[in-house]
């Protein structure tokens, strides 16, 4: 049985202009001990499907349907006063900014030890300890005087560690990451995403990676699902999707991927902006962006559906195998040429 | 922290010399001649002379300003008034408690009110609850206090007859015949003038209040906080009002130094004898002595209360005791 089970999620927000779909039926499986990628640009879809898993979303302006299943019990719905004894405690959340995610007028120790004692019976010194337990366990050097720092006094790495530590306080099954790397610079980034490995081999949580950067996902990941207007647009093995990406927007993400073993002249850039969620196009929603598109493409809305001869691998695509093939074929030779002349 | 407060010690202290300053050379220095107008009706020449040795008036500026500030900071000392010939510290220490009982009254009253208004119109916008909070506030900040004043002397305390219509009664007891006192008595006085100085305020602090919950409640630390499996409470008692009320305290402290100076439409209103009716008297009759004392006196309680949001502001938000 999958630890985390989601199924045809619906996330809608009633605005003032109109029904925003945020997130229209989603539907994934996450394993213990597993690390679940989630890609997709602002606006897609991915932050709002986990605060909607986590019950974050403030039911008076959010409409939720579907099912998320944890440990076999169903938690979409489920009263607050249930939901926060899953919350922080079997389900840890961190957050894109560690500049503000922490309260600037209390102090770090105490914010830590609050995480403790919401959920724990234990006394304050024992909160105490655990929390010292756990700076040290994110190496946050001279953890022992740290402790009673506020958050300004600590850099943005520094935060994010903090923040780790208090996702992590309790031992959570899950660990929800949403762009836990995003507002860091790259050597810290890589440090960050080294110390969620090490803390994931050490307590065997599964986690989810919330990111726009297809680099973390290759880093980190097991699985990996690629989002767009609200919708999975592929889904597959980590290692699949770098080999054999069977979507036009999932081409366009790995295009405009910075490497460092091929030295490309000019990143690909996807043209156009993400569709609004308020009015999404007909049919498919990359459609208006994509170079591919045909007739079919801008009246259905392609169904997800497995790639040639594999059972772990879903796409939306009208495109059949064949175009497929032939234009990741062309894609591929492109980038190389690419590298070549620039080499 | 210590260096802070020794910081701020030294700025309000620079800031009263300052305003003894400014006070001295507006009141003193500008106007005609103040031996005149202490001379009133009987102004023979030699007189005027005379009066102007006693103030000291023939000296040098800098030397009379010497001599104002020395007499005040010895002997506690602000001059005697032009009119009456009383000392202004006893003026002053009478209208003081009035004008106090009717500010701190009045300030409880509209924190009381705008506190519990303004978090739940945060917490439930758009609800009945919020819509009728601000129709309030509407009315309060529309409705001069002047005319509220008026029409609660009219209505609770002249047709309905439950309260006063004017008078003040000191808080101790008072065994003189037909004197009032006692804190029942005190507070049965001041009831109208409370609600009057309430409505107004209670408004733009129910606003305030509203707003900086609302703004706080969407920050990403009360994410966290509710990502963290903390209940409603919590967040809001631990994570949310102790943020919110930064900006609260700030403008609640300028308020209150304000107020202390003189809440003139109320005590006149409600003739209740409080600086603010004082300081009007003083200036129809260009009492300068009263006028000056009065004014430093406010100068003093907004220094004051500026230096305690301060020192509250440091100990709310920990980011500035560094800074």
């Amino acid at each position: 049985m999958p630890l985390l089970e989601v199924q045809d999620l619906q996330t809608r927000f009633k605005t003032d202009d109109g029904v925003v779909k945020a997130v229209s039926g989603v539907s994934f499986e996450l394993d213990r001990g597993k690390t679940l990628g989630v890609v997709g640009e602002s606006g897609s879809g991915k932050s709002v499907t986990f605060l909607t898993v986590m019950g974050l979303l403030d039911p008076r302006h959010a409409e939720m349907t579907g099912s998320v299943r944890f440990d076999g019990q169903e938690i979409l719905g489920l009263s607050t006063a249930r939901l926060r004894d899953i919350r922080g405690k079997r389900i840890g959340m961190i957050f894109q900014d560690p500049m503000t995610s922490l309260n600037p007028v209390k102090r770090i120790g105490w914010q830590l030890e609050e995480a403790v004692l919401i959920h724990n019976d234990v006394p304050r010194s024992e909160a105490r300890r655990r929390a010292l337990e756990v700076l040290e366990e994110v190496e946050i050097p001279k953890a022992g005087t740290r402790i009673d720092d506020y958050a300004h006094q600590f850099s943005g790495g520094m935060r994010q560690r903090v923040m780790i530590a208090m996702a992590l306080i309790n031992q959570p099954e899950v660990l929800i990451a949403d762009e836990p790397t995003t507002a860091l610079d790259v050597t810290t980034q890589a440090q960050i995403l080294r110390l969620m490995k090490k803390l994931q081999d050490e307590y065997g949580m599964a986690i989810v990676m919330i990111t726009h950067d297809l680099g973390v996902v290759a880093e980190v990941a097991d699985d990996v699902i690629v989002m767009y207007g609200g919708r999975i647009v592929e889904s597959s093995k980590v290692d699949d999707l770098f080999v054999k990406p069977e979507m036009p927007y999932t081409w366009g993400l790995l295009g405009s991927l910075p490497r460092v073993d091929v030295d490309v002249e000019r990143l690909e850039q996807i043209p156009g902006q993400p569709p609004s969620l308020l009015r999404p196009p007909q049919g498919c929603a990359f459609n208006p962006r994509c170079a591919y598109t045909f007739d079919r493409c801008r009246e259905e809305l392609p169904e997800l559906r497995p790639a040639e001869g594999k059972t772990d691998h879903f796409f939306r695509c009208h495109l059949d195998e064949g175009d497929r093939a032939r234009i990741w074929a062309e894609k591929q030779a492109a980038m190389a040429a690419s590298a070549e002349s620039a080499a | 922290m210590i260096q802070f407060l020794i910081r701020r010690t030294f700025w309000a202290l620079f800031l009263f010399v300052a305003a003894t300053m400014v006070t001295y050379l507006i009141f003193f220095v500008i106007p005609a001649d103040p031996a005149k107008l202490a001379a009133g009706k009987a102004q023979t020449p030699a007189i005027v002379n005379h009066i102007r040795m006693m103030l000291h008036l023939n000296l040098p500026i800098y030397q009379q300003y010497w001599l104002f500030i020395w007499n005040l900071v010895r002997h506690g000392s602000f001059g005697y008034s032009f009119v009456n010939g009383l000392p202004v510290r006893s003026l002053l220490a009478d209208e003081i408690p009035v004008t106090a009982s009717i500010v701190f009254g009045g300030v409880i009253c509209y924190l009381a009110i705008a506190i519990p208004t303004g978090i739940i119109s945060a917490l439930r916008p758009r609800s009945i609850m919020d819509r009728m909070g601000m129709i309030f506030v509407l009315f309060g900040i529309s409705a001069p206090s002047v005319w509220v004043g008026l029409m609660l002397l009219y209505l609770v305390g002249f047709r309905l007859g439950w309260t006063p219509i004017n008078g003040y009664c000191s808080m101790s007891a008072n065994h003189l015949p037909g004197g009032c006192g006692g804190l029942w008595q005190w507070a049965y006085h001041l009831i109208l003038p409370w609600i009057t100085l309430a409505v107004g305020s209670a408004a733009l602090y129910t606003r305030l209040i509203r707003a900086n919950v609302m703004e706080t409640m969407s920050e990403d630390y009360v994410r966290t906080a509710r990502a963290k499996g903390a209940s409603f409470a919590r967040v809001l008692f631990q994570h949310v009002l102790r943020n919110s009320m930064l900006q609260v305290v700030t403008i609640l402290g300028m308020d209150l130094g304000l107020l202390l100076g003189g809440v003139v439409f109320i005590e006149i209103v409600f003739s209740l004898p409080g600086l603010g009716a004082q300081i009007l008297t003083a200036n129809n009759t260009l009492d300068l002595p009263v006028i000056v004392g009065i004014t430093l006196f406010a100068c003093v309680s907004v220094i004051t209360f500026n230096f305690l949001v301060d020192v509250l502001y440091a100990w709310l938000d920990p980011r500035i005791r560094l800074g």
